[in-house]
C-alpha cells in the first residue's frame, strides 16, 4: 500500500500528470518541518501576524445555563481573518515560497480558507486565485469581496452542485494545468498524501495551545473536546494533541442539514461509504453506483461530501465520535451563544456549539468541555436573518 | 498477446473514446460501430462519474448527459455484452476508481472478463496505487492502461516497465479538450518510454484535426481522440451515427496515408 495512510483510508488518487509534485512537496515539507528557520519564521508568523495563542475562554453563563459540564471556547474566531483557517494558509504559503513557487490557488467554501490564502499571498508576495462554487459566491458574497480587496482573483465554480466539492474539482483541474509555478493551498485535511499530513501539522497548534492552557487553568485535562468537521481540518487540529489522551472524548460534528434522514445532509460518517474521491480513500456521501452525492447544509464550510482520511480512521477506531448536527439545531446555537456569551461565532463551529448544549447537561459539573470555536460569525449574519424570515441586504 | 496489443500489428492504431450512455445506452452502442466502421482500431468507452477531475468541459457535460439518462456501469457491462456478438475491436474502459471500488474490484473485473472488456484506464490511480487491483486485473485478462504526461520524467522507467496493452501518453498539461497546439516535446516522451517497453505508445489529450494525427503517427504507435468525438455527439445527439463515422474514417485515413 502506499504512502500516507490512516488504517485504510488516505493515499494518493491523482492523475499522472501530479505525481512528481506531489511526491516534490512532501520532500519539501519533510526538510522544512524540520528546519529551525521555517519553524521560527512559521511561529512568529502565527504570533505576530495571526495573533496567536488564541483565547481558552471559560464560557460561564453558558455553563451555567446549560447547568453541567464546564465549557470552555478555544476562540479560533479571533484570529486574524477571523477562522482557524489562517494557520494552515499562512504555513502552506510559507511553503509554497520556500519551494520557489510564485503563485497559489486554492478552493473556498465558505470563503473563509479563501480569505486566509488570499490574506497569507498577499503578505507574502504571492499571485493568488481562488475556486468557489457560483452558489457559495452568492450566499458568502461577503467574503468573496474580501477576497478580491486582498488582491486575488475569484473564479466562480458552475460545474456540478456549484458548491464546495466543485471548486476543489476546478482547483484540481487548475493545477494539472499549471503546476510549475503554481502550489495549491488545499484547505482541509483532505486531498491526497501529503496533504491531509500537512494541514494537520499546521493545524495542530489548536489542541498544542488548548492542551497547554486547559492545564494551566484547570490542572486536569477535559473530558471531551468537540470540533464541527466538513473536511475535518479544525477538528483535526482540535483532537490532535489529545488523541493519545485515551481518557478525553473526541467528538467531530457534521453537518446533518435537514436531517440524515431526508436526501438534504453532509453527514457523512452517519450516511456514507468508503470510497476513493479527491485523491484520497476515506468515506463519501455517495449513490449505490458510486457516483458522488449532492450534499447540503445551511453552512457553506460543511457542505462538502466526504471528509478528511485520518478522520476516517478515528471513527474506524472508536478513538473519536462523529455526530449529525441539523440547520436549525445549529442556527439556534448560533443565537444561543451570541444571547449568552455575547460572541457570533461562524455557523459552522455552531454545529459544534449544538451538540455542546446537549451534552454538556448530561455531565457532572467538573467535567469539561473544550469545544472548537473555528471561526466568526459576521459572514454569516445575513443567511441566519433570511433563515429566520428577514431579508436584509449584505 | 492480448487483444489490444494485436490491435498495433496493422501500423498505426486509431483510438476513438465515447462516454457511455450520451445520449443514451442503446446510440453508443451504434456508435461504437459507426467507429469501428469508420477504422477505429480500439474503442474506449468512459464510464460516466459524478466528478471527473480529469476531463475538460466537453467530456465532463458528457458525463453529466450520461448520468440523467441513467447510465450504470451494470448497463454499460450488458452492452459490451450485446456489442460482443457483433464486433471483436478491443474495448477499454476508461474510468474514475470511485464507481470500480464500488463495485468491488473481484467482481469488476470478472464482468470485464464475461462480457469481453479488454482494457481499463483509471485517470486517478497512479502507479503508487495501482498494486491494489493490478493482480485482479490481470488475472482476469483485463489489461492495466497506464498514463504518462509530460511532467513524469523519471518516473516513465518504472511505469514504462509495468504497461500493459499500451501507453497513454498524455500530450499536454490540463484536462482533457481539443487543442490547437500541441507543444510538448511528446517525440522524446515516446522515445523514453520506447527505451524501457515494447508496450506500444499511444498519444491523447488535445488531438482532433487530421494533421495533428498524422504529426503524431510519425513517432508514435497511435493516436487517442475523445473531446472531438465527444462533441460532434454532443451536436447531433441521436443522430450522429453519420458524422461520427466521417470524422473517424478521416482521422483514420490521415494515419494510415
Amino acid at each position: 500500500m502506499s504512502k500516507g495512510r490512516y488504517g485504510v483510508h488516505g493515499g494518493q488518487y491523482i492523475p499522472e500528470t501530479l505525481m512528481n509534485e506531489i511526491i516534490n512537496l512532501e520532500k519539501q515539507y519533510e526538510h522544512y518541518k524540520n528546519n529551525p528557520e521555517f519553524i521560527d519564521e512559521f511561529n512568529t508568523l502565527l504570533a505576530e501576524y495571526a495573533g496567536r495563542p488564541s483565547l481558552l475562554y471559560y464560557a460561564e453563563r453558558m455553563t451555567n445555563d446549560l447547568g453541567g459540564a464546564k465549557i470552555y471556547l478555544k476562540r479560533e474566531d479571533l484570529n486574524h481573518t477571523g477562522s482557524h483557517k489562517i494557520n494552515n494558509a499562512l504555513g502552506q504559503c510559507l511553503l509554497a515560497r520556500k519551494m520557489g513557487k510564485t503563485r497559489v490557488i486554492a478552493e473556498t467554501g465558505a470563503g473563509q480558507h479563501g480569505v486566509a490564502t488570499a490574506t497569507a499571498a498577499a503578505f507574502l508576495g504571492l499571485e493568488c486565485e481562488i475556486f468557489m462554487g457560483r452558489e457559495d459566491t452568492e450566499r458568502q458574497a461577503l467574503n468573496c469581496f474580501r477576497m478580491e480587496l486582498l488582491g486575488a482573483k475569484v473564479h466562480p465554480v458552475d460545474s456540478g452542485t456549484k458548491t464546495l466539492k466543485d471548486a476543489v474539482n476546478e482547483t484540481m483541474r487548475e493545477w494539472v494545468s499549471r503546476v510549475n509555478d503554481t502550489h495549491y493551498v488545499l484547505g482541509s485535511v483532505m486531498g491526497p498524501h501529503p496533504f491531509p499530513m500537512i494541514v494537520r501539522d499546521f493545524q495542530s497548534v489548536i489542541s498544542m495551545e488548548a492542551r497547554k492552557q486547559i492545564l494551566e487553568k484547570e490542572g486536569k485535562l477535559p473530558d471531551a473536546v468537540v470540533a464541527c468537521v466538513g473536511g475535518g481540518s479544525n477538528a483535526m487540529g482540535m483532537f490532535y494533541n489529545f488523541i493519545d489522551d485515551k481518557e478525553v472524548k473526541l467528538i467531530g460534528c457534521e453537518a446533518a442539514g435537514l436531517g440524515v434522514d431526508t436526501d438534504k445532509h453532509a453527514a457523512t460518517i452517519s450516511r456514507g461509504r468508503p470510497g476513493v474521491f479527491h485523491g484520497m480513500k476515506s468515506y463519501f456521501c455517495q449513490d449505490e453506483n458510486g457516483q458522488i452525492a449532492p450534499v447540503y447544509s445551511i453552512s457553506a464550510g460543511l457542505d462538502y461530501p466526504g471528509i478528511g482520511p485520518e478522520h476516517s480512521y478515528l471513527h474506524d477506531t472508536g478513538r473519536a465520535q462523529y455526530v449529525p448536527v441539523t440547520d436549525n439545531e445549529a442556527v439556534s446555537a448560533f443565537e444561543y451563544l451570541a444571547r449568552k456569551e455575547g460572541i457570533i461565532c461562524a455557523i459552522e463551529s455552531a454545529h459544534a456549539v449544538a451538540h455542546v448544549i446537549k451534552m454538556a447537561p448530561t455531565m457532572p459539573k467538573d467535567s469539561i468541555i473544550i469545544v472548537c470555536l473555528s471561526g466568526r460569525g459576521d459572514k454569516d449574519v445575513a443567511a441566519i436573518a433570511r433563515y429566520r424570515g428577514v431579508d436584509i441586504f449584505e | 498477446m492480448s487483444n489490444i496489443y494485436k490491435a498495433f500489428k496493422n501500423g498505426k492504431a486509431f483510438i476513438g473514446f465515447l462516454t457511455g450512455g450520451d445520449p443514451s445506452i442503446e446510440k453508443t452502442e451504434e456508435y461504437i460501430l459507426d467507429m469501428v466502421r469508420g477504422g477505429a482500431d480500439i474503442i474506449e468507452i468512459g464510464i460516466p462519474f459524478s466528478d471527473p477531475i480529469a476531463e475538460g468541459p466537453v467530456i465532463q457535460e458528457a458525463n453529466i448527459r450520461a448520468l440523467k439518462a441513467g447510465c450504470t456501469p451494470e448497463r454499460l457491462f450488458d452492452m459490451v455484452g450485446r456489442i460482443r456478438l457483433k464486433t471483436q475491436v478491443p474495448i477499454v474502459f476508461l474510468t474514475y476508481l470511485n464507481p470500480v471500488f464500488n463495485y468491488g474490484y473481484d467482481k469488476f473485473f470478472a464482468r470485464c472478463q464475461s462480457t469481453g472488456v479488454d482494457g481499463i484506464i483509471i485517470p486517478d490511480m497512479p502507479f503508487e496505487e495501482r498494486g491494489e487491483l493490478s493482480k485482479t486485473a490481470e488475472s482476469c485478462g483485463v489489461d492495466l492502461i497506464s498514463l504518462i504526461a509530460p511532467t513524469s520524467d523519471d518516473r516513465i522507467k518504472q511505469i514504462a516497465k509495468e504497461a500493459s496493452g499500451y501507453v497513454y501518453v498524455v500530450s499536454s498539461m490540463g484536462v482533457t479538450g481539443m487543442r490547437s497546439e500541441i507543444k510538448t516535446d511528446i517525440k522524446s516522451i515516446v522515445d523514453s518510454i520506447k527505451s524501457y517497453t515494447d508496450v506500444p505508445a499511444a498519444v491523447g489529450f488535445g488531438i482532433n484535426t487530421p494533421e495533428q494525427a498524422a504529426a503524431i503517427v510519425g513517432y508514435s504507435d497511435g493516436i487517442i481522440v475523445g473531446s472531438a468525438i465527444v462533441k460532434i455527439i454532443e451536436k447531433y445527439g441521436a443522430d450522429a451515427g453519420q458524422y461520427v463515422y466521417e470524422y473517424v474514417k478521416s482521422m483514420k485515413d490521415a494515419i494510415i496515408n
